[in-house]
């Protein structure tokens, strides 16, 4: 993240902010919600810190040995964690009011705004240290597999000499960049003829509403076609068995993410950004019940949304808008939230295959991210610029769990 | 068009006339008809509200006050507003097809045209309908030059067809009727960083070799290319022809001349957070509201060389919506966009209190209008739950009559200022009540001015008490806060301290309470009790009864018997724990846990056949009610606080008795010791009075005196009381009048800035508001003295103008600590630079002139 010192500095800030500053939950259980959220995407990485955070402020040890061991209070976030993971569109008013419900172990609302967003916090990061490969090697001989932090070496070189081994790939084998130049050179082309096209060609309601259903269809064959070929499935299952340390901070670890189209019947309508934004809506809700929350994430958003160097891969002076643009909405789009005023087109042209195989991990199966995947989209890019759309990846992702929760609160509320 | 038109004034006529019938016969209804003379015509109608079938986003009137139309996501009808009801008149959304271009975000009526209306869709097109089409479809222009949502659409109040539109892409647009496109087109970006073009560019200065070349590009490009905002609302002016306001995301307001779109006439910053409205007042050329998710209503002045602010509302959630109320200068009506459904109508010279309020909304209200412009009774509103609605003015609910009209402060030196009705204190000041209290009276009335409207309501007096030096000392509030113990120890203890904390600070009768509660509940047993439990033990050897035998130990100090009872039902291993431990083990147990007792626990039991008076107070089973073991937090760290479950004490003990090291000992001495229980049993009973009567008996009269003592005033005792006695008497008292102690005495013990004993107040009361107190925020933000924006990453300097928010007026540096201030002239500085100032100089140090009083 260093390589966008100014979207650093804001996600610093809100994280400092959820983890230290005043807050109504107690420390210890932030970390612990934080763990709980990592443990939902098996990414022992973040565990691992907020393994050393949660002893640091004080938790109780025997915590860590699972969920069965910590207060009903924290293990009736499970459900809502769980879904706010994987399938956040179905978290309705009826979760809420089962968690505020007055009892032994009921939550208040700015506790439970205060969790959501470290969940939804930490779902996002999980998903960005994936996607970036910050990921320590998993080691199935150390049994409590917490201690160690050894760093995959493929994202140590990517981040930290960024442009030298790019410039050493570039100089070294020379018949992918002539393949991928001509890539880079038709993605510009299209954002280009995107742009000036617009006024001709107007497409038919009916047909950005097919729009959207088909990339919202499409988004469903991407990994399942793609990802079994890359990773046949015994793969998963070994995964599973390695990282059961992990799993006992959760439930239900075969709840993975569902594509929103695959359910067919329609019962759970599209999610209408308009109807409930984070700028008129969300902000003021989060605001109202965990005070100043709502200013750093409102900033975080903006930063991430905004950031452009106006540069492609060698190009530069490239409004990138159009492109921002696309990768955000294509994860609100897997997670059934739709933008009246975008046209889904635009996604199908501007990212490709590969891209979106990757986006469709990151977001939903952070853990399935491999660095071939990594490698196999836009090749002529810089790494910077790679962490750039895994920034927006992750922004876009919590921004998605966090409308719907604060939905359901809302909801709950009225 | 003019065939509708023609529909409606004859409905409206029999309205009229079905009027007048109706008032001679029911003149006493409450919803009563209100008919208003506007030059000839009138408005009757009543409170009324109809269901849609859609939540509404706008709504907007013609401006014949009897047709609304009513847009959503998937509604758009006009509707007749008629005398009884609404009557749908016409549905604009034909066609099989939902399209995206009737998902409506705006509607707007034009204000000359009956027949013409335009709606923004929330997908960026602008749609114009004429009412007069032949055709059942009377869509008429559409305009796809916005790329985003168009938040906004706005016809101008005179000219027949100009359209303008602000949409989420960041622009304005003017749209000519007669032309198939725009006719220009306004940015919202900031006019310095756009148009600067390449001349001005920012470079961030880092050292070259953290961040090689990004750094640099981040700051240049963001800049320079100037982030167009997303535009929340305009507004033509209704008196200047050219001039537009446009509000913004970012917190901007502009101001336009419709001719010059290159560049804004005039921008400031209104609001921290987007603005999302504004309204031009009707009759005060230059003023204008706007609203914004920081929850306030503002009015510029626009006159004036810089927009001035004039009034600032502050209201409990964002304003979606904010509308000048017609015929009433300072009225305004807003409504919300999140959490509160109600619509508020302030007078913005009383920013406080809402002069009405309409609560018909079940749901967030998304449209307001005023049924017509002369109008100032006829409250339009439509809402995301399905309702349109009428509000009636008269109808109205006016949270001022709810409000208290008395006011009680403090100040510094313990002066008293009062301020009632000035009835209610006429009254009061013939009375006389304490002579000797109140030494010098000082009365002020304020000066009314008739003009203004809250005359009835504002004829307040204001008397102030000065208080005599000595005669009102609160030393022994303080000392008895801090002395007192509250928990930690056993009852007797705790009782038997603050007993002889008040004998020493001279207040006899409160020391003899603690004593007489002493008495009551820590005697050794209850006569009845024992000798039930007695014959009970002996009749069965186990179960149920046993344990309840037990139990007796428990009793006998009085607690809260049917919890422990309840507890050791639902728990057979936690019965076996009270069983046994009868002799030693379960003293020893909670003398482990029991801060500040440490008997050796064969002591204990040594004495339960000698002197009975060191059982009890030495017993710790005592101090159980007070719960201090679990209270406290059973680990070794400290939290920052607890999380408040629920009165944790049963549950605990039970954790307690299943934690597998407890009762694997405990089970042990069950087995090794079974007798035991009626050994100790037969010889505690030996031991008690058998005339004792049960603590239960006196709960009645206790709590009576915990009232008695409130009622005094002495809320201290109150509150101390009821947590030392905790389970025994809590129980007896609502939850009410216990909050109610509780934050009386919270808010005494931080007066006097007990901090310390408050906060062992609030952790130890069982009340759930009360124990939220402490998970409150303690962040303060200062607000910035320049542009009055809470200054967020430091107290001292202000990010936005980049200007040192305090400065010392001696030293001239930055104040980081603490700043003082004199009230006067606002001057101030370093505490320490102002008292060595003020001790050789009278005069503010700034060089204002004004005499500074330090004290």
């Amino acid at each position: 993240m260093s390589l966008h010192t100014q979207y650093l500095e804001s996600f610093l800030r809100s994280q400092f902010y959820m983890l230290r500053m005043d807050g109504p939950l107690p420390l210890p259980h932030r970390h612990y919600i934080a763990i709980m959220a990592a443990a939902r995407h098996q990414c022992s990485y973040l565990i691992n810190m907020h393994v050393d955070e949660f002893l640091k402020t004080g938790g109780i040890a025997e915590w860590l040995n699972g969920l069965e061991y910590v207060p009903q209070r924290l293990k009736n976030l499970n459900e809502i964690n769980k879904l706010l993971a994987h399938r956040p569109w179905l978290i309705t008013k009826e979760h809420i009011q089962k968690l505020v419900k007055t009892g032994e172990n009921n939550w208040s609302l700015p506790e439970l705004v205060h969790a959501v967003v470290l969940l939804a916090h930490y779902h996002a990061l999980a998903s960005f240290v994936f996607g970036s490969g910050i990921n320590p090697e998993r080691d199935p001989e150390i049994s409590n597999g917490f201690r160690l932090i050894s760093v995959n070496n493929f994202c140590v070189c990517d981040l930290a000499n960024d442009n030298n081994i790019e410039n050493a790939s570039l100089t070294g084998n020379n018949f992918g960049i002539v393949d991928s130049l001509s890539e880079l050179e038709a993605l510009m082309d299209r954002m280009k003829r995107l742009r000036e096209e617009r006024e001709d060609e107007e497409a038919s309601q009916e047909e950005m509403t097919t729009r959207f259903e088909k990339e919202k269809k499409e988004s469903l064959f991407v990994v399942s076609g793609d990802t079994f070929h890359s990773f046949p499935h015994s793969d998963f299952e070994d995964d599973m068995i390695i990282t059961s340390d992990v799993s006992r901070y959760i439930e239900d670890p075969g709840f993975g993410y569902e594509d929103f189209a695959r359910r067919g019947e329609e019962h759970l309508p599209t999610f209408r950004a308009q109807d409930y934004t984070w700028e008129n809506h969300g902000f003021s809700l989060v605001n109202r019940l965990y005070s100043d929350i709502g200013h750093l994430l409102d900033e975080k958003f903006r930063m991430v949304y905004n950031l452009t160097y106006n540069t492609m891969a060698t190009h530069e002076d490239v409004d990138t808008t159009t492109l921002r643009r696309a990768l955000f909405n294509y994860v609100h789009c897997m997670f059934g939230i739709r933008y009246d005023d975008y046209d889904y087109g635009e996604v199908n042209q501007l990212l490709e295959r590969s891209l979106k195989v990757y986006i469709k991990t990151v977001t939903c199966y952070p853990e399935r991210t491999t660095k071939r995947m990594y490698d196999s989209y836009w090749r002529q890019f810089k790494h910077s610029e790679k962490v750039h759309v895994n920034l927006l990846l992750m922004e876009a992702r919590m921004q998605a769990e966090l409308l719907y929760a604060l939905r359901a609160i809302t909801r709950h509320l009225t | 068009g003019p065939g509708t038109h023609c529909v409606d004034w004859g409905t409206y006529r029999a309205s009229l006339q079905g009027l007048t019938d109706r008032k001679t016969t029911d003149p006493m209804e409450k919803m009563s008809r209100v008919t208003t003379a506007l030059g000839g015509s009138a408005l009757t109608g009543r409170t009324m509200h109809c269901h849609l079938d859609a939540p509404a986003n706008a709504i907007s009137v013609c401006r014949d006050a009897a047709q609304v139309v009513v847009a959503g996501r998937s509604i758009f009808k006009i509707y007749a507003i008629e005398d009884e009801q609404f009557v749908e008149k016409l549905n604009l959304r034909v066609g099989r097809k939902p399209s995206l271009n009737l998902s409506c975000a705006d509607v707007v009526w034009h204000q000359m045209d009956e027949n013409l209306l335009a709606t923004a869709a929330t997908n960026g097109v602008v749609v114009t309908w004429n009412l007069g089409r032949p055709s059942r479809n009377k869509q008429d222009q559409l305009f796809t030059e916005h790329k985003r949502t168009v938040n906004k659409v706005c016809f101008h109040p005179t000219e027949a067809h100009v359209l303008l539109s602000g949409s989420q892409d960041g622009f304005m647009k003017c749209f000519d009727l007669r032309r198939k496109d725009s006719v220009s087109t306004f940015s919202g970006e900031a006019p310095e960083a756009g148009r600067a073009g390449g001349e001005v560019r920012w470079v961030h200065h880092r050292p070259p070799d953290t961040f090689p070349e990004s750094t640099k590009r981040v700051g240049e490009d963001q800049l320079g290319k100037g982030q167009s905002e997303s535009v929340r609302d305009v507004q033509f002016s209704i008196r200047d022809y050219f001039t537009f306001a446009s509000t913004f995301e970012n917190g901007n307001v502009q101001l336009w001349d419709i001719r010059r779109p290159d560049r804004c006439e005039r921008m400031f910053t209104a609001h921290n957070g987007p603005v999302f409205c504004c309204d031009w007042h009707p009759e005060d050329r230059g003023w204008l509201a706007t609203g914004g998710r920081d929850k306030m209503v503002k009015v510029w002045d626009m006159t004036t060389h810089r927009a001035k602010e004039v009034h600032c509302v502050q209201t409990i959630a964002s304003v979606a919506r904010v509308k000048w109320r017609p015929e009433c200068r300072h009225h305004l009506a807003t409504c919300s966009m999140m959490v509160d459904h109600n619509i508020y109508v302030w007078d913005v010279r009383r920013p406080f209190v809402p002069a009405a309020m309409f609560e018909e909304h079940r749901d967030v209200t998304t449209g307001i209008a005023w049924r017509h412009p002369h109008d100032p009774s006829f409250l339009l509103s439509g809402s995301k739950d399905s309702t349109l609605c009428q509000h009636l003015f008269r109808d109205a609910s006016q949270p001022v009559e709810r409000a208290n009209p008395e006011g009680l402060c403090y100040g510094l030196f313990g002066d008293l200022a009062f301020a009632a009705k000035e009835s209610l204190v006429a009254t009061e000041s013939g009375r006389k009540p304490y002579a000797g209290d109140r030494r010098h009276p000082i009365f002020f009335k304020r000066k009314l001015d008739p003009a203004e409207p809250f005359v009835g309501l504002a004829s307040s007096a204001l008397s102030v008490f000065e208080i005599e030096p000595g005669s009102g000392s609160m030393s022994w509030f303080v000392d008895t806060a801090e002395r007192y113990a509250l928990a930690g120890r056993p009852l007797a203890e705790l009782c038997d301290h603050n007993a002889k904390v008040a004998r020493e600070l001279g207040r006899n009768q409160v020391a003899q309470t603690w004593t007489m509660l002493r008495i009551i509940y820590c005697s050794p047993g209850l006569a009845s009790a024992t000798s039930l439990n007695h014959s009970v033990g002996k009749g069965s050897s186990c179960g149920l009864p046993l344990m309840n035998s037990f139990n007796l130990k428990d009793m006998a100090p009085g607690l809260g018997s049917e919890t422990r009872l309840d507890r050791s039902k639902g728990d057979t291993r936690s019965d076996t724990v009270l069983l046994d431990s009868s002799a030693t083990l379960i003293t020893n147990e909670d003398n482990e846990e029991t801060e500040g007792s440490d008997v050796p626990a064969d002591y204990l039991l040594g004495d339960v056949e000698g002197e009975e008076e060191e059982l009890y107070l030495l017993d710790p089973e005592h101090a159980h009610p007070e719960e201090p073991e679990y209270v406290l937090p059973q680990e070794a760290f400290p939290l920052r606080h607890e999380i408040v479950d629920t009165p944790p004490g049963p549950e605990h003990l039970q954790d307690k008795a299943d934690s597998p090291h407890v009762s694997g000992s405990e089970a042990d001495a069950a087995s090794l010791a079974p007798v035991d229980s009626s050994f100790s049993l037969i010889s505690i009973s030996h031991a008690l009075y058998d005339t004792r009567l049960p603590p239960d008996f006196f709960s009645a009269l206790v709590c009576d005196m915990l009232r008695f003592y409130a009622e005094q005033g002495d809320v201290q005792m109150a509150v101390s009381v009821l947590i030392v006695l905790g389970e025994r008497v809590r129980k007896d008292i609502d939850e009410q009048t216990q909050e109610h102690w509780y934050t009386s005495y919270i808010d005494l013990l931080q007066r006097f800035c007990l901090w310390n004993v408050s906060n062992q107040v609030v952790k130890l009361s069982t009340s759930r508001a009360i124990s939220c107190l402490n998970q409150a925020s303690t962040t303060l933000h200062v607000n910035c003295s320049h542009c009055k924006r809470p200054m967020s990453s430091r107290g001292w300097v202000c990010d936005r103008c980049h200007r040192c928010a305090s400065m010392c007026a001696v030293c001239h540096h930055v104040v980081k600590g603490l700043f003082v201030w004199c009230q006067g002239c606002s001057h101030g500085g370093h505490l320490q630079h102002i008292m060595k100032w003020l001790e050789g100089s009278s005069h503010c140090p700034a060089g204002c002139g004004h005499l500074c009083e330090y004290s």
